[in-house]
């Protein structure tokens, strides 16, 4: 079915919410430890395909194919354990717990006890959450929470990561951290980050997938698709650095 | 033939009786998406009010369907401005409250009327199919459910309240973009419900009698009856009774009331496991 | 390291307060209230059960009633039947933690909604009720023990040593083995809550998605809590039907439901000493409104339910807690809490 070096494959796949087609039959394919850009303007459906990607959201019609396996009637917990971990859009964390529970939660549904506070320890050096163990998630800041959020699914250790917008309302510092962190997940993992910031994109663009009005419009690298008539027009007038 | 007129007028009586009295329930339901705990001590407090109107001397029919309704509506216009208001988009505490409230109410009508059993006597004879009697006043509380729901179906459709309703109903900030005050909108229904739970108190008041646990007896086939029927008002309360009703009476003619209870009551949970949002989420989504 | 050896440092302190407390209690407190006492203590593991259910689990179970009374007639009928009560007193926590994960199957699996949850658990107890009070009249027996409707069961023996029904439990016994049962339930969540299992029921309560997108089933961990809760609950109700060596169906009441909820409201959620303080207190204030005739005890607990939605939303035991923690660390901790109040 799948060639195997193919990681992810969506076939026609489809969301309406009553009238409006938030998708419309995407034929998405992602190798192996590729690691993708989407962009598109506001509503173009890109939040909504990472969630039927994850099972947050049922298709209505279309399949989705994950390591040669068909996920599309897929409950969130399998679609996890199969290997898919997910940063979503808004911060989506664990509020009145410490950031080591957090991400303790997370390195515990793959790890007995001990790997799992290593993992947890290992992955909290790295995005330098060590300092603020002990704090409330839900009194950081919206940066902060990125991060947190990041770390518990890095510690997943998934086959494939999502990032719905992981550099939203982060400073130029941390934006230049987190494309770091990507780069170096990216080792082991297949990556689809969708950003709106093209100074981000630019850092880390190899494929770029544009989405527009639930459809693909173009895929091609960064240079190539930056270029295309298409692209501009679709993108004209709206300023897409916020 | 008689048999089966009669065994469907009973099933129709069963059917009507169980939208009367949850009808209350499903309006505060659908507009607020919390279950009014105390609806069975609304019920209650529209049966003592026909009582005691009737024992002053007031005509039963005033009683039963003016008086009743009116004094439980006013009573929860009160409750919403001094108890509920306070706990809008809290619907877990809501509901609490609204315990609360039940209690508080049985523990004042013990207090007030003694723990004893009130009745009035229906005020209607019984009529003759072939070899079978039936009480009239079935046929009374058929008739007044069917007018209750036209009137409702009426007010939805006709009027600036039901557009406001339908459309809270729809998307509770949608009464705000339509210029409307959402505390006042929730005041008047939280009213409407009560009041309609009043009257159902009242109009079952000859066939019961009432004493101050009686809400008890009442609220769980109207939970039942609301939840199955999901959020739409009328869609959701005619479809379930139906539903609920039929069974009921079909489990009960052949074994017992209570055992009909428990069919509604495992019916009920076996829908909710493939219709979540009940019966109008899942069939009727853009009904009222 | 440091924060765990703390939590077990507080567990062993409060187990041995407990023992102490246990051990006292009858030296000090006269025969008549020991036997009041002895209720509070069944009670407070009921309402332990809701604790970890609701507070805990985040599910709002309106009818936890229905498994303590399930609990208490499935001991009764039982050790009617069996005459020693080692099989009854494991079935009135097996039966009723059962019959939750049957009821959780349906309600959990189907996804509803917290308002759904709420008032079907509240009918199956009102339900229950009915049912039980339908059961008068002979034809109404299983096996040896007659339902007897409203009028319940009378006589139901007491717990015996195992495989000795001569040997029974006297009445500080039961005692001393309520207080031992609630002590016991008490560690025994604490534990729990700090294991694997109970840190991701409480991230399920904060973000059910979140949990389930880490790769846990969410539905599988409410039913597993519900289930638990549903046979601590039973087990208080063993205990109660030996407490009052009766049964009746007023245990599926209404009143028995609110008042479980009651306590807990009180206490607080979300800490399992709420609970068991709330039911204390309720309950003293209960027999002391039992005492005299003058205000009916439904108004008063309803009043209370109100109050405590509008006033103290949060429950006693975790505004005192955080208003202590305010008081004693504001000096040290002030300029940080400002700090750390960033949108
Ligand atoms: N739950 C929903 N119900 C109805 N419509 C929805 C829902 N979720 C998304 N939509 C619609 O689907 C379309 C795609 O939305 P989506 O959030 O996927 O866009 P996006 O590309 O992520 O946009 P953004 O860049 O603003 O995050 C939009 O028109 C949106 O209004
Ligand atoms: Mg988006």
């Amino acid at each position: 079915m799948t060639s195997p070096d193919c990681i992810l494959e969506t076939r026609g796949l489809e969301k309406r919410f009553g009238g409006v087609v938030a998708i419309a039959s995407v034929d998405f394919r992602l190798k192996q430890r590729e690691l993708r850009c989407l962009i598109g303007p506001n509503g173009a459906g890109k939040s909504t395909f990472f969630k039927m990607l994850t099972a947050q959201l049922k298709p209505t019609t279309g399949q989705i194919l994950f390591d040669g396996v068909d996920i599309t009637r897929a409950q969130p917990h399998q679609v996890s354990r199969l290997g898919i971990g997910i940063k979503n859009q808004v911060p989506d964390v664990f509020n009145n717990l410490t950031v080591a529970e957090n991400i303790s939660v997370a390195a515990r549904s793959r790890h007995g006890k001990a790997r799992a506070a290593a993992k947890g320890k290992d992955v909290m050096e790295r995005l330098g959450l060590t300092a603020l163990t002990g704090r409330l998630v839900g009194e950081l800041a919206h940066g902060q929470r990125q991060w947190v959020e990041l770390a518990m699914v890095v510690a997943l250790e998934p086959k494939l990561i999502l990032l719905d917008e992981p550099a939203a309302g982060m400073t130029a510092d941390e934006t230049n951290k987190t494309a770091e962190l990507i780069r170096e997940v990216n080792k082991s993992a297949a990556i689809v980050v969708v950003e709106h910031d093209m100074q981000f994109i630019k850092q880390i663009a190899q494929t770029v997938t544009v989405f527009h009005q639930g459809r693909v419009l173009i895929e091609d690298t960064m240079d190539k698709v930056q270029g295309n008539e298409l692209v501009r027009e679709v993108y004209l007038g709206k300023s897409e650095d916020d | 033939m008689d048999l089966l007129v009669v065994l469907s007028f009973e099933a129709l009586k069963a059917v009507a009786s169980l939208a009367l009295i949850s009808v209350g329930l499903a309006i505060i339901f659908g507009m607020m998406r919390v279950i009014n705990l105390a609806h069975g001590e609304f019920l209650m407090l529209g049966g003592y009010a026909a009582i005691v109107a009737t024992k002053a001397g007031v005509n039963i029919w005033v009683a039963t369907l003016l008086v009743s309704p009116l004094v439980v509506g006013l009573f929860g216009v009160v409750i919403e401005r001094t108890i509920i208001r306070f706990l809008y988009g809290r619907p877990r505490d809501t509901m609490l409250a609204t315990w609360g409230l039940s209690l508080f109410l049985v523990g004042l009508a013990t207090t007030v009327f003694g723990n004893t059993t009130e009745g009035i006597s229906a005020p209607a004879g019984s009529l003759q199919i072939g070899d079978y009697r039936i009480a009239a006043y079935s046929l009374i509380i058929i008739v007044i459910a069917i007018a209750v729901f036209a009137a409702i179906w009426a007010v939805f459709r006709f009027t600036r309240y039901g557009l406001i309703a339908r459309s809270t109903m729809q998307n509770a900030d949608m009464a705000a973009a339509l210029g409307v005050n959402p505390s006042r909108v929730y005041a008047v229904t939280f009213g409407v419900g009560a009041g309609l739970a009043g009257l159902a108190g009242g109009v079952m008041a000859p066939i019961t009698g009432i004493v101050p646990t009686i809400g008890a007896a009442y609220v769980a086939k109207a939970f039942i009856t609301v939840i199955g029927g999901g959020p739409a008002i009328l869609a959701g309360t005619v479809s379930a009774s139906v539903l609920f009703g039929a069974i009921d009476q079909i489990i009960t003619y052949l074994s017992t009331p209570v055992i009909g209870e428990v069919a509604l009551l495992a019916a009920a949970v076996v829908l909710l496991r493939f219709m979540p949002q009940g019966i109008t989420g899942r069939f009727f989504r853009r009904a009222a | 390291m440091t924060a765990n050896w703390q939590g077990n440092g507080g567990l062993v302190a409060a187990t041995v307060l407990g023992l102490v407390l246990l051990l006292a209690l009858p030296q000090i407190v006269d025969p008549v209230m020991m036997i009041e006492l002895t209720s509070y203590v069944i009670m407070a593991i009921l309402a332990l059960s809701l604790g970890l259910i609701w507070g805990y689990g985040g599910i709002l179970c309106f009818g936890q009633s229905a498994f303590f009374g399930i609990g208490a007639y499935a001991y009764a009928i039982a050790v009617i039947n069996f005459g020693d009560s080692t099989i009854p007193l494991l079935l009135s926590i097996v039966v009723p933690g059962l019959f939750a994960a049957l009821l959780g199957y349906f309600l959990f699996y189907a996804r509803i909604t917290d308002v759904y949850f709420g008032v079907i658990t509240l009918t199956v107890t009102l339900i229950l009720y009915k049912v039980m009070g339908a059961t008068s009249g002979s034809q109404y027996v299983i096996g040896a023990a007659p339902l007897g409707g409203y009028n319940g069961i009378p006589a139901v023996p007491p717990l015996n040593l195992p495989g000795r029904p001569d040997v029974a439990l006297s009445f500080d016994g039961l005692f001393y083995l309520s207080g031992l049962t609630l002590l016991a339930v008490y560690v025994g969540l604490r534990l729990m809550l700090k294991s694997r299992f109970g840190q991701v029921v409480v991230a399920i309560r904060e973000n059910e998605r979140r949990a389930e997108l880490l790769g846990y089933d969410a539905r599988f961990y409410k039913l597993a809590t519900f289930a638990i809760g549903g046979a601590i609950a039973g087990l208080a109700g063993c205990l109660f039907a030996n407490w009052g060596m009766f049964i009746s169906p007023d245990v599926f009441g209404l009143a028995q439901s609110a008042q479980v909820i009651i306590w807990v409201i009180v206490g607080g959620t979300g800490t399992l000493l709420g609970p068991i303080v709330g039911c204390f207190a309720i309950q003293w204030i209960a027999t002391k409104l039992g005492a005299q005739q003058l205000l009916n005890a439904n108004l008063v607990l309803g009043t209370i339910l109100i109050g405590f939605v509008l006033l103290v939303p949060k429950g006693v035991v975790p505004t005192v807690s955080d208003a202590l923690r305010r008081l004693k660390f504001r000096p040290y901790v002030a300029p940080l809490v400002e700090q750390r109040r960033v949108p």
